[in-house]
């Protein structure tokens, strides 16, 4: 029988960062995200209740729980705000993951300790300026030294979360590496620790939404680092930043899961305060529907990708349903983000409500980790082909 | 060091609570019940104790059998284990009554310190660890704003409204500490997974010794006679601005004493 219920666990998990998220979070974010400051103070209490190291095994510092755990934490923070559920996003499904999946016992005894604690921020370098979905398309070049013990890193990289803060300790790059007999560019990827001579991280972008988040370009100007730095085999980096981009597309979802449950909150706690032509503005219908539109597509946007995490954890393909998740999840929030506006009229334009910080935050959920299109193609290709 | 916390289930003070009405007991059923917010701050400095010193922290919870769920809570945070006094007898026990039962569970367990918090929100009497030491012969320590551990010395800063007295005691002793104690920390996923295989002993009254009669409503030695709800808010006072508006809300600030 298909149930969706939630075990006590995960149940008391979400309601456990469901407090924090309203107790810490709410009440001091909108002042980060106006200075553009990342939240090192909420970061350093997330680390301590040990978020960071949710979906790991306790042998490297983790807490023995799974990607769905994750997934429920997320949304739970999004909720809220997309900023801080981003950082811990891309910290854990993009910075520590492809070191836990595919880096030797040597790279996680090393790094994971630090990163799913949170005291460090590990990122990841897939995007370049000039290509994104395309990621093929990589230019940066990774060539071995002459004495074969080193990689030489150049090339740059383009809005990589979690980059440039304080306490950013490595990114893992994806770089071509050599041409394979098909003709085709072998990518490998390598771990690039901060403060390597010639790695260099840009100033912080000016963005239109996740704005308390940190996003950089980085360029690499003939970086070298040890050879052992290589992450799993040479030429599978193609490879693992599929898997971890299918996995990240649940995780996404359920940040957009929480943004589009978040512009429910917003809305009905308005609607019944606002009052407009003698009543509050929840009694009229024009109001009534909107909500309603709004909860459906959180409650639809939340079951597929329940789904997809399910599968995953199965151990069966996940690809489809990980695409249909974050597309629809991530429609879903962009479009209740600005229904959400709408009804709290002219406060929907000020960055002072959530509800204008949702209205920013929504847009790049149909962009980051594969676009809207990407996404039907993906689905279109695993139908058709 | 072996410490036991006492934590109450409480209906959650920031949701609408209500009396019953056939009995003038607190109404469980119909409100969201949660952990008594301070007990969570005697929880966290009974942790830190713990940490720091090495030893064992049980809770130790008088309460309807739904009250687990704020145990299983309460045990995701850290401490060992827990001890569960319910009984259908409890129901509408006094202060008096509660502190009889929870003297009774005390004197099963080994403890060195007793924590708890400085009040209940639901009964807010503030007197269950002077009634608790006087029947166990141990020191109470109230309103601990700081507490220090040196062996068996326990000195604790008791906050008052001017200021602060710092006293002392030797162990084993009770301390009830207000919120300004420390910060309670959020439970992790490897807590709350923990907390599940964690034990929780259930005691009734016979198992304790403790007559039925002498507890709940039948022995409660005050009584809820009648109670009405808070009057809703009146509207208040408008200041309407026709030229003097700023004398006129400067009159009313001071005449309530807010300037």
């Amino acid at each position: 029988m298909v149930d969706f219920k939630l075990s006590d666990e995960h149940e008391a998990l979400r309601q456990t960062v469901r407090e924090f998220a309203a107790k810490e979070i709410a009440p001091v974010i909108g002042d980060y995200y106006e200075r553009h400051a990342f939240p090192y103070e909420i970061i350093a209490k997330m680390g301590e209740m040990g978020l960071f190291g949710l979906p790991f095994p306790e042998e490297y510092g983790g807490m023995g729980g799974d990607y769905f755990a994750l997934c429920l934490a997320l949304e739970e923070i999004a909720r809220v705000d997309s900023s801080v559920s981003i950082t811990l996003e891309a910290a854990i499904s993009l910075g520590a993951m492809p070191i836990y999946r595919f880096g030797t016992e040597e790279q996680k005894k090393q790094y994971l300790p630090d990163l799913l604690s949170g005291r460090k921020l590990a990122a990841f370098g897939l995007t370049e300026p000039g290509t994104g979905s395309d990621a093929g398309g990589t230019m940066t070049r990774a060539e071995l030294s002459e004495d074969g013990t080193e990689w030489i890193i150049n090339g740059s990289k383009a809005f990589i979360t979690n980059s440039g803060t304080d306490i950013s300790t490595l990114v893992t790059v994806t770089a071509v590496t050599g041409i394979k007999e098909n003709g085709k560019k072998e990518i490998s990827s390598i771990i690039v620790p901060h403060g390597t001579p010639g790695f260099t991280v840009a100033p912080g972008y000016s963005k239109v939404g996740w704005c308390a988040s940190d996003t950089h370009e980085l360029t690499f100007d003939n970086v070298r680092v040890p050879v052992g730095n290589l992450v799993g085999e040479q030429g599978r980096g193609y490879a693992q930043f599929l898997r971890i981009l299918d996995e990240g597309r649940i995780a996404i979802s359920a940040l957009a899961v929480g943004l589009a449950q978040g512009c429910v909150d917003e809305s009905v706690k308005y609607a019944k305060e606002r009052h407009a032509f003698g009543q509050p503005i929840a009694n009229y219908q024009a109001v009534q529907f909107k909500i309603a539109d709004m909860e459906l597509r959180a409650h639809t946007s939340r079951l597929a990708y329940y789904d997809a995490a399910a599968r995953m954890l199965a151990g069966e393909d996940f690809k489809r349903q990980a695409a249909i998740a974050k597309l629809y999840s991530s429609e879903a929030a962009t479009t209740s983000a600005r229904e959400c506006a709408q009804i709290h009229g002219g406060y929907g334009f000020m960055n002072e409500f959530p509800a204008g910080r949702f209205y920013r935050d929504a847009k790049i959920l149909e962009i980051g980790e594969g676009t809207s299109e990407v996404q039907r193609m993906l689905i279109a290709r695993d139908l058709l082909s | 060091m072996k410490i036991v916390v006492l934590v109450k289930q409480v209906p959650d003070s920031g949701s609408e609570r209500s009396l019953r009405a056939d009995d003038g007991t607190v109404d469980r059923a119909s409100a969201s019940n949660v952990i008594n917010e301070m007990d969570e701050y005697a929880i966290e400095e009974a942790l830190k104790i713990a940490e720091a010193q090495g030893g064992e922290v049980t809770l130790l919870t008088m309460g309807p059998d739904a009250a687990t769920e704020s145990i299983r809570k309460a045990l995701s945070m850290g401490p060992d284990g827990a001890v569960h006094v319910t009984d259908d007898a409890l129901h509408g026990s006094c202060a008096l009554g509660t502190s009889k039962v929870l003297a009774a569970a005390l004197r099963t367990l080994e403890f060195d310190l007793v924590l708890c918090g400085a009040e209940s929100t639901d009964g807010r009497t503030q007197t269950m660890p002077h009634m608790l030491a006087e029947r166990l012969g141990v020191p109470a320590l109230t309103g601990a704003r700081k507490l220090t551990v040196e062996g068996s010395t326990l000195t604790v800063e008791r906050q008052t409204d001017e200021g602060y007295e710092v006293v002392q005691a030797t162990g084993p002793a009770i301390v009830s500490v207000w919120d300004t104690i420390n910060e309670p920390r959020y439970p992790s996923f490897k807590g709350i997974m923990a907390a599940k295989k964690k034990p929780i002993a259930t005691k009734s009254l016979a198992d304790l010794g403790v007559e039925a009669g002498e507890v709940g409503l039948a022995g409660a030695t005050s009584k809820v006679l009648s109670s009405a709800k808070r009057p809703a808010r009146s509207g208040g006072q408008k200041v309407e601005d026709s030229g003097n508006g700023g004398a006129d809300l400067v009159a009313y600030l001071s005449a309530e004493k807010f300037v």
